[in-house]
């Protein structure tokens, strides 16, 4: 019984040895090589292509299944669900005036605040901000397929073979390549930590840095496109950018280095924490002091002044919000006295959407749906640097930033705090539109008392 | 996540809601997304707290006074038909052109049905009168506390007695039209909905 199998037995060995070693050859040759020599074999841009045009067709089929069903194809509202219209308050009022022989006080007041609001039950600005941007055409992702019953056999068929290839063969891979990726960082900056200080130390650090960071880059399959890098920060400056993801952190810091600033982490976040900060300084602050803002802009300016260190790279938004906008920059980094560098991020949400809602998803969840995307696609664009001017103060100086980045990236400029995903929105804000109200009534009773 | 919403919304209450409302196909798909999107329980219907979550309305002064008006009396959800049906007293009037199929009887979003929702913001106790009382605590939310007590009554005092006629210290509903028959209300209480 036993004889029929060994010959079976060792072709298996055989086999598998091959296998292994062909794999590993060709991810040394086709990924860790250039990521360590910073090449591309563009093998990722011809996929990315290609995939567009699968995507295109996949959207034409599901149109045409719905036309022969007879049946509407949902569209996303990508262009609002109503127009708006920029009328302010004092505006309305004024104009419901003109009618009448100026009373104080017209009940016709109310349609303004009525209209206003239901607008914003139908559609507001802040509250999409915080989910995931729909798409106009279908990726092949269940995740974000609007149209279930439109899709004919052929389409499920080749959805069967999307799912096959992303989760057998490209989160395989990818998974191996992030704990390489990872792996490497901490093991080689704790080398390089134990260089004595010095330019061959910065050197070192910087390459090793870049280097894993680009294989964690290839492990997304992330396909950057980077635009003006003669405005690339450098040292003794704050680097600012608009936040989608953790994984911004990875696609800026594989082109250039950068000083991280975060709390301390325990776990693995912790491991690799530590073993970066030996190799360059690194700012990272207890959880304590993470409540003592003049502890953390001390700890900030020492380094700014200091020109040896990297730029500091920080995102004021204080939390991932779904990249169609730029929501409320937060004071603290633009107080520092010191050349700030905007970095504008805008990530392509066909090829799978890099936003990480924390309500819904945890970070593991979140980095599997990450690795089983096709691709994560993106352009980031370095803005010239920026100082604060004379006579501007901290938030306007926020704002003009924001201003920029909002424009490059074409995104939305919204002056609305991105902590209204998890908080209630300030009482303040409700006593300002009730004063502005008071003004017109308690104004047009002034000019009464004058005729 | 982007919504699997449209999936959840049968044809046959698609074609009712627009019988009902208006509405034309495309725009009740959407508003289902946006009602989806709003219900963070999932449970199909709408709360007051899902309402408001909305940071725009939040900060409206009669805020709370509109997210009211889409629930009905003594109810604390509003499913996708009640939002709709609230929604539809602000479709622009000239769209009743398009849809001459609706169903007999006052569409929801004539001139009287927008005044009525108007006059139901007013209206606390919903006893289809407008008193001193419930006119002077509509104001005060419209000014937070930036005009005096007695300022506030008296321009409560002076709105009354324009508007009455039938002597009650009251505004009645017909009072309420006669007040507001110059004013455009057409334009006032419509939203643009894009198709």
């Amino acid at each position: 019984m036993e004889s029929y199998l060994f010959p079976f037995d060792s072709l298996i060995c055989m086999l598998l040895g091959i296998s292994f070693t062909v794999w590993f050859t060709l991810l040394l040759v086709f990924i860790i090589v250039p990521a360590i020599f910073g090449v591309s074999f563009g093998i990722r841009r011809l996929y990315m292509k290609s995939l567009i045009k699968l995507f295109e067709w996949a959207t034409l089929r599901m149109e045409r299944g719905a036309k022969e069903k007879n049946q509407h194809l949902y569209r996303p509202y990508s262009n609002g669900i109503i127009a708006k219209e920029p009328v302010s308050l004092e505006q309305e009022i004024q104009e419901m005036r003109r009618g009448g022989a100026e009373p104080e006080f017209d009940m016709s007041d109310i349609f303004y605040f009525c209209r206003r609001g239901v607008e914003s039950i139908v559609d507001d600005e802040v509250t999409k901000r915080f989910t995931a941007e729909e798409l106009e055409s279908w990726n092949l992702l269940t995740r974000s397929n609007y149209n279930f019953h439109h899709i004919s056999t052929r389409l499920t068929a080749l959805w069967g073979v999307g799912v096959l290839i992303r989760y057998g063969l490209l989160l395989p891979l990818r998974v191996t390549l992030a704990f390489t990726g990872v792996g490497l960082l901490v093991v080689l900056t704790s080398i390089v930590g134990l260089f004595p200080n010095g330019r061959m130390k910065n050197y070192l650090s910087d390459k090793v840095h870049l280097m894993c960071y680009r294989i964690c880059v290839r492990a997304l399959t992330a396909i950057i496109t980077y635009h003006d890098s003669e405005n690339k920060p450098k040292n003794g400056g704050i680097c600012v950018a608009n936040h989608t993801s953790p994984i911004d952190v990875i696609i800026l810091a594989s082109d250039e280095c950068y000083a991280m600033v975060g709390q301390v982490h325990g776990g693995l976040m912790g491991v690799i924490q530590r073993a970066m900060v030996k190799a360059c300084p690194h700012i990272w602050f207890e959880r304590s002091e993470v409540k003592d803002r003049h502890l953390v802009a001390k700890r900030l300016s020492d380094h700014v002044a200091d020109t040896s260190k990297l730029p500091i790279l920080i995102f004021p938004e204080g939390t991932c919000i779904n990249n169609t906008s730029v929501m409320m920059f937060k004071k603290g980094s633009f107080e520092i006295s010191c050349t700030v560098y905007p970095v504008a991020i805008k990530y392509d949400p066909r090829f799978g959407d890099a936003f990480w809602n924390s309500s819904k998803f945890g970070m593991v969840n979140y980095l599997l749906h990450m690795m089983s995307s096709w691709a994560i696609v993106c352009s980031v664009w370095y803005l010239p640097p920026m100082s604060r001017m004379e006579g501007e103060d901290a938030v306007q100086f926020a704002n003009r930033v924001k201003a920029a980045i909002a424009r490059k990236g074409g995104l939305a400029d919204l002056l609305w705090d991105g902590g209204l995903k998890r908080g209630k929105v300030k009482e303040v804000f409700k006593e300002e539109q009730q004063k502005l109200y008071s003004k017109v009534l308690v104004g047009s009773s002034e000019d009464r008392s004058r005729s | 996540m982007g919504s699997r919403a449209s999936s959840l919304l049968r044809e046959e209450d698609i074609e009712e809601i627009k019988r009902e409302t208006g509405f034309s196909h495309s725009q009740i798909t959407r508003l289902y997304s946006r009602f989806h999107s709003l219900d963070k329980g999932e449970n199909g219907a709408l709360s007051r707290e899902d309402f408001q979550r909305i940071p725009e309305l939040a900060i409206n002064p009669l805020g709370d006074r509109i997210i009211n008006a889409f629930f009905p009396e003594g109810e604390d959800q509003v499913n996708f038909r009640g939002f709709m049906r609230t929604l539809a007293h602000f479709r622009p009037v000239e769209d009743n052109e398009k849809n001459k199929n609706l169903t007999s009887g006052e569409p929801l979003n004539s001139r009287a049905n927008k005044l009525l929702f108007a006059f139901r913001l007013y209206d606390l106790d919903r006893d289809d009168k407008i008193s001193r009382d419930e006119l002077l605590q509509v104001l005060r939310m419209m000014v937070g506390v930036n005009i005096s007590d007695e300022q506030l009554g008296s321009i409560a005092d002076r709105t009354i007695q324009e508007a009455d006629t039938n002597g009650d210290m009251c505004i009645s509903f017909s009072e309420f039209t006669k007040v507001l028959e110059k004013v455009d209300v057409e334009q006032k209480m419509s939203i643009r909905f894009l198709h």
